[in-house]
């Protein structure tokens, strides 16, 4: 029971809460969404300053167009070979996601998140930084381990929480970490590595080293205090990092508009905080080759950051644990007026003719047959126990790396658990 | 050996280290150029340059993130967080993402970062620049914390912080930075120069964290403070003539349980003080554990002199300071029990 409220001579106030423009039942609809032709956009100098670039961050850069040709100035003229390895680690992606997400359904995990239409932005960036620079991902960029060549089988274990598990069982499937493979420990908590990827950058230049820092945050994530640190700190310190905003459009049942996505692009703010900026059609996987290998230019060359929102789509739920038929009309995905960037780069290889059926049903039996060899090997490893108390690894190792040295307290309560367990098997 | 007080000891351990390391780095706000509202960097921007030592955003989730990339990255950052109210906005980087990372990364990353944060009370600093939040840390699985209570350990806690291979947040008592504050608010203040401790050597020295001193031996009881607490409770035994045994935690975590349970054992009654809320305070964590381990010794319940459960008032404050006072009557309470 609300009081009413006096107000003379005032209209009464009421409070926007954004919406999507289709809600399940309603047709999807995506006219809102303006496509500049591929090709359209300029691409200035490395070395131009920020201000340069902040006209682009309300257009998007586009390579592959409607006929898949590659066009314009940000065509990045990759040889054949590189388009092939593009190609195959995205649909080895694809395929990878598939056979885990059935793998959850099947009891052998207990969570698992797709990438399914996002692998170009992962995969193509991956492509297009040096080996040894660091990324931070979030938990959509599995593609950045695949480009990466990290066995397929020890992704699988960490999966599975098994006794091969890289990490012991102590992260929730999907939140990789490999130090050597340049790819940071994935949190779980939103948007925290993203000031972590500027310090680190920032340590590379204290160090006078030549390695740049690659980040990840999702469009919902941008709202979060260490978006705005970050940007901020990269900025000031003209941090060598790219700063990568996946605007898939969804936050597990909010859309973008509920981040800011109405008002103004995520590109946009990099006009803000005076750092170039960018925004790239992400479906398009030479797109995302081009503005990835622009940035790390230029940060490599002591020119600092870059911002760059990766335009794409959400096509499946959030994670096993979300069904997106409860918040947007099925089909969404399908509808995505920039396509798959699987299937836009195989049409701009068939273009070439560097591709065509028989090769297309090749990889695919190729790959399918290593993602099945790799699953087998990693299930010898065992999946995820959730009722039992024979667990995958030697229970003790519960308390190690809290500390390098174990402390008193710890080693009282490993002590405790491992009486606890032996009198209950007893 | 040089008499130096807490600020010049913290000085010279930054730069004892950033002398030996050329992986240590200082940063905050107002660290660089200036030398920390505290001065406690004061001088190092020019001596090791700016890329080492500077001034950060108005940005704690900013200062710590960074930190913990960098430490990452293999540098050993210093992060100066100006007061320790100021650090909630990095709580969930300490304790979501620095407390962790050996732990979620089985051991591939470690972060060897040290948190340095002036706290606590007596400067008349309100509600914004007097708090005590060590126990919101003791409390992370994943993280050490150290408070100081003299120069002598100062330099050499701060050494051994910046050399451990772990997150450590190093809370600095700022009451004692010029003069050890023995709570008789009413009186002159003596300067370090006159007492022990404030004799420092100016190289390189660790004092090794998780290790309590005691600092006063005695039959009595058992009574366990560290910061500025250290210097109040001498001063309050010493003016109602109380043979008790004083020990300084200095590591709130890891905590020194057998310096703690030997003196117990021999005393049989104990207080514990902080100046920080008693609620869930760490007052409470050091009486359950000496309960738990001395009970048959223990001749009366252990006693806590705390601060209060209010936010820290301003002109209110040796009302809420727990002085000699408080800390005499709770000794009182553990005698006479």
């Amino acid at each position: 029971m609300t009081s009413q409220i006096e107000r003379p001579n005032r209209p009464a106030l009421s409070l926007h809460v954004p919406e999507p423009n289709a809600r399940p039942g309603d047709e999807i609809d995506f006219s809102h969404i303006e496509i500049p032709a591929a090709g359209s956009v300029r691409r200035p100098d490395i070395g131009a300053s920020p201000a340069e670039t902040h006209e682009l961050v309300y257009s998007l850069v586009r390579v592959l167009d409607d006929e898949r040709r590659a066009v314009g100035p940000w065509d990045p003229r990759l040889d054949p070979d590189t388009l092939l390895r593009i190609y195959r680690d995205m649909v080895t992606v694809r395929i990878f996601d598939d056979r885990m997400y059935r793998a959850q359904r099947q009891g052998k995990t207990s969570f698992y998140m797709k990438s399914t239409g996002e692998e170009a932005v992962a995969v193509a960036a991956a492509h297009a930084l040096e080996r040894d620079d660091m990324t931070f991902p979030t938990y959509r960029q599995q593609g950045i381990l695949v480009a990466r060549g990290y066995p397929l089988r020890d992704m699988m274990c960490q999966v599975y929480s098994n006794r091969a598990d890289p990490l012991k069982g102590r992260q929730l499937p999907i939140m990789y970490s490999s130090r050597d493979y340049g790819f940071f420990s994935i949190s779980g908590n939103l948007a925290t590595q993203y000031p972590q990827a500027v310090g680190w950058a920032m340590a590379s230049a204290i160090r006078g080293d030549s390695r740049i820092a690659s980040a990840y945050i999702g469009d919902g994530s941008t709202a979060e205090g260490d978006f705005h640190a970050a940007v901020t700190f990269a900025g000031v310190y003209r941090a060598p990092v790219i700063l990568n905003i996946v605007n898939n459009q969804w936050a597990i049942s909010s859309f973008s508009g509920i981040a800011g996505g109405e008002l103004t692009t995520f590109a946009a703010r990099a006009v803000g905080y005076g750092i170039a900026g960018l925004r790239v059609d992400g479906n398009d996987p030479l797109a995302v080759y081009a503005a990835t290998r622009w940035a790390a230019d230029r940060a490599r060359s002591n020119l600092g950051p870059t911002l760059i929102e990766m335009f794409t789509y959400r096509v499946e739920g959030h994670s096993t644990s979300d069904d997106p038929s409860a918040y947007r009309p099925k089909n969404a995905g399908a509808a995505w007026p920039l396509g798959d960037p699987i299937d836009r780069l195989r049409k701009h290889l068939e273009l070439l003719g560097a591709w065509d059926e028989a090769r297309e049903t090749e990889l695919r039996e190729t790959v399918e047959a290593e993602v099945r060899a790799a699953q087998r090997e990693a299930e010898k490893q065992g999946t995820l126990v959730t009722s039992s108390i024979e667990f995958p690894q030697d229970v003790r190792t519960m308390f190690e790396d809290v500390f390098e040295d174990m402390p008193w307290h710890l080693r009282e309560q490993q002590e405790q658990m491992v009486a606890e367990l032996e009198a209950k098997r007893k | 050996m040089t008499v130096m007080n807490m600020i010049q000891a913290i000085n010279s351990a930054h730069d004892v280290m950033m002398e030996r390391d050329s992986a240590v780095v200082a940063m905050g706000e107002d660290v660089g150029y200036f030398g920390g509202v505290f001065r406690a960097t004061e001088h190092l921007q020019k001596k090791y340059g700016k890329s080492r030592v500077f001034d950060t955003p108005i940005s704690e989730n900013g200062i710590i993130g960074a930190a913990i990339g960098m430490a990452a990255y293999g540098l050993r950052p210093v992060a100066e967080i100006q007061f320790a109210d100021y650090i909630y906005p990095a709580f969930d980087q300490l304790v979501s993402e620095a407390a962790r990372m050996r732990y979620r990364t089985a051991g591939e990353w470690s972060l060897p970062l040290t948190v340095r944060s002036p706290y606590g009370g007596g400067i008349f600093g309100g509600q914004t620049h007097s708090q005590s939040p060590e126990s919101l840390f003791a409390h992370v699985a994943g993280l050490k914390t150290v408070i100081p209570s003299n120069p002598y350990d100062a330099k050499g806690l701060l050494i051994a912080a910046i050399e451990d291979p772990d997150p450590v947040l190093f809370f600095e008592p700022k009451r004692i930075y010029n003069g050890p504050f023995d709570g008789f608010f009413d009186r002159p203040v003596t300067p370090w120069a006159k007492h022990p401790k404030a004799e420092v050597p100016e190289g390189h020295y660790t004092v090794p964290l998780g290790k309590a001193a005691v600092v006063r031996e005695g039959e009595a009881v058992t009574i366990v403070a560290y910061g500025t607490m250290v210097h109040v409770v001498l001063a309050t035994i010493e003016a109602n003539g109380i043979e008790a045994e004083v020990i300084d935690l200095r590591t709130i975590l890891p905590i020194d349980i057998e310096t703690i349970e030997e003196s117990v054992k021999k005393t049989g009654r104990c207080v514990v003080v902080h100046e920080a809320t008693r609620t869930g305070g760490f007052g409470g964590e050091l009486s359950a554990l000496i309960q738990e381990r001395c009970f048959y010794h223990l001749e009366a319940p252990v006693q806590r002199a705390t601060g209060f459960d209010t936010p820290y008032p301003h002109s209110l404050e040796w009302a809420y300071f727990p002085g000699p006072i408080r800390i005499g009557t709770a000794i009182k309470k553990a005698l006479e029990d």
